[in-house]
């Protein structure tokens, strides 16, 4: 048994920015590492820059909850200014991880976030990643680094093998390999912050 | 009847899939490769007809695609494909059906084995593109054999058997494949899969009896039938339904064997020593599960009965579930406007009532328009049945879960 499973992550961003194609590779890299596994968007209509919502479940077990989740393990958030505007803290377990993608980590937006002393902050600048490697702001391959980086249940070479599999069955090779290196980065580059935010830990 | 054996020990598996309910059942069609698969487009139904056009688009099937301008010409389509002699599909949801609802009845009274995906969800309006199962009970009298899984993988294992259904000399009748919207359809899991020759197999060729097109004695379907034979031919539809139970039961048992993954009519939990149950259809099941043990840890001995089989409705299988149950709460994910009871308690209580210490029931309403289903909805039905089980009174009206 591990004991950091079962594992739910609840994922926030913007429509085009990738969140539910993020939380799918997550959940690939989980059968890859071989575990059970659950990806679903939250169910609202689709549109592009309107807050989107999306849920991961890891387990050792086939899941039995097809819901949303309401209490994370750990949130993802793709867009900093959805903080303050969606209630992204809700529920996340009191030693539970927060993973932002921002390029100012004692921004305003940061500093609303309202964290418990056990739970962590995680940063790490994903669009600045995405625009270098990949020319466009999707962030979600990065983040997903940090994700690896923050919360070791799938090594990163696992999510690695998961992301070229699932990219490579729709984009050229160029793409594929600029992903890997925006997850690779994003791993690298992910930093733990003092939850009282804009001091390192 | 098929005698396919499961895969023996060394033989190459398919790599497990993480992929949505509708991608699974676009796996399964590919392999079964229907000569038509005729569809228009609706949420949540979307991924099965996009990865299928993508299959065709591939070169990975035979099928011909046929992007129709309705959900009538979709299942207008497949009867004219499956009378021609063809294998057809075809999938759809909520409204959707209700556009193709003339023509279930036309398919069902014609005896062609379509086989229909239905990713449940709402009728509008106000306009909702989420999960209940008010489609469902909309086509539950049109004499199509139903079945309702609860995961992807139900949903994929059900995709493969359902051809060997509709397809049987005993039943010879559309049969459609429930998987609910959103919930099943767009929840991306770990899928196990069967080799393609393995579910081929399973499914084998289609060869009809009669058929329109056939060379030497060629058929008329669906002609005028006043007054002097429709009569009979409905009596028909009945045997029909009849015997499709058992063959239902035979074919589970059969792709069961294969996959090592049991399906049965009807799915019980923990109902042996229960004093109360609840009784679900589809994905709900889950939490359904999930509030039975904590109410078994709250020291409340609690059961569960899952119907897979919805038509024809499986009166034996039920009745040998609740025996000796004291009380029974129904899970209707759909409201039957003005009935004294909504679609799921009314078969449970035609199903009981002859039964000589029948259980009480009553009535919930759950779910409907996607409405969230956490397990603590479940657990306050129980309470609900544990109390009607001690005052022994079964209320008139249904209790309305997780209402505003």
């Amino acid at each position: 048994m591990d004991k950091r499973l079962p594992i739910e992550v609840r994922w926030h961003g913007r429509g085009g920015q990738g969140v539910v194609t993020a939380s799918r590779i997550l959940a690939s890299a989980a059968l890859k590492g071989g575990y059970y596994l659950q990806s679903l968007p939250d169910f609202g209509a689709e549109r592009s820059g309107a807050p989107i919502a999306a849920y991961t479940r890891i387990s050792e077990t086939p899941p039995i909850d097809r819901g949303p989740v309401y209490e994370p393990d750990a949130v993802i958030v793709l867009d900093a200014s959805l903080i303050g505007q969606v209630d992204v803290e809700a529920g996340l377990v009191p030693d539970g991880a927060m993973i932002v993608n921002t390029a100012d980590p004692k921004s305003a937006s940061l500093r609303r976030l309202k964290l418990l002393p056990e739970q962590q902050l995680w940063t790490v600048d994903a669009s600045q990643i995405a625009v270098a490697l990949i020319k466009r702001n999707i962030p979600n391959t990065p983040i997903l680094g940090a994700f690896a980086r923050s919360v070791p249940v799938l090594d990163i070479d696992t999510m690695s093998h998961a992301l070229e599999e699932l990219m490579s069955e729709t984009f050229p090779p160029h793409i594929v390999e600029a992903n890997l290196e925006a997850l690779q980065l994003g791993h690298d580059r992910a930093q733990q912050m003092n939850v009282e935010v804009g001091t390192n830990v | 009847m098929t005698t396919t054996q499961k895969p023996e020990s060394g033989t190459h598996l398919p790599a497990p899939q993480a992929i949505n309910g509708g991608e699974a059942v676009a796996y399964a069609m590919r392999q079964i490769d229907p000569e038509v698969v005729a569809a228009y487009p609706i949420t949540p139904q979307t991924f099965i007809i996009e990865k299928f056009s993508e299959y065709v688009a591939d070169g990975l099937v035979n099928s011909e695609y046929i992007n129709v301008e309705s959900e009538h010409a979709a299942m207008s389509a497949c009867v004219g494909a499956t009378a021609a002699g063809g294998r057809s599909q075809t999938a759809t949801s909520g409204p959707g059906l209700a556009l193709m609802y003339e023509m279930l009845w036309v398919a069902s009274g014609m005896r062609l084995p379509i086989v229909m995906h239905l990713c449940s969800r709402s009728f509008s309006a106000p306009l909702n593109i989420l999960c209940d199962h008010s489609d469902v009970m909309g086509m539950r009298e049109s004499s199509w054999p139903m079945l309702i899984g609860s995961s992807p993988q139900e949903a994929y294992d059900q995709a493969v058997v359902m051809p060997t259904i509709a397809e049987h000399a005993d039943v010879k009748l559309p049969v459609a494949n429930v998987l609910d919207g959103f919930t099943v359809t767009h929840s991306v899991e770990r899928v196990e899969v069967l080799p393609d020759e393995i579910a081929k197999e399973f499914v084998g060729e289609y060869e009809p009896e009669i058929w329109a097109l056939q060379p030497g004695s060629t058929a008329t379907f669906g002609t005028l039938d006043a007054n002097d034979f429709y009569y009979e031919h409905k009596r028909q539809q009945v045997e029909a339904m009849n015997n499709a139970l058992e063959v239902v039961r035979t074919q589970l048992n059969a792709i069961g064997e294969i996959t090592g993954r049991p399906m049965n009519l009807v799915e019980g939990y923990l109902l042996d020593d229960a004093e109360v149950a609840l009784v679900v259809l589809g994905s709900s099941e889950g939490m359904v599960r999930a509030a039975v043990d904590k109410a078994r840890a709250d020291g409340i001995k609690a059961g569960m009965l899952r119907i897979r089989l919805f038509r024809p409705f499986p009166v034996a299988d039920v009745r040998k579930a609740l025996d000796g149950i004291g009380a029974v709460g129904v899970l209707d994910r759909a409201i039957a406007f003005g009935t004294p009871g909504n679609g799921l308690l009314q078969d449970i209580a035609t199903t009981t009532r002859s039964m000589s210490d029948r259980p009480l029931l009553m009535d919930f309403v759950y779910g409907l328009g996607g409405r969230a289903t956490p397990k603590q909805l479940f657990r306050q039905a129980i309470d609900h049945v544990i109390e009607m089980n001690e005052t022994r009174v079964e209320p008139d009206e249904p209790a309305y879960l997780g209402l505003k």
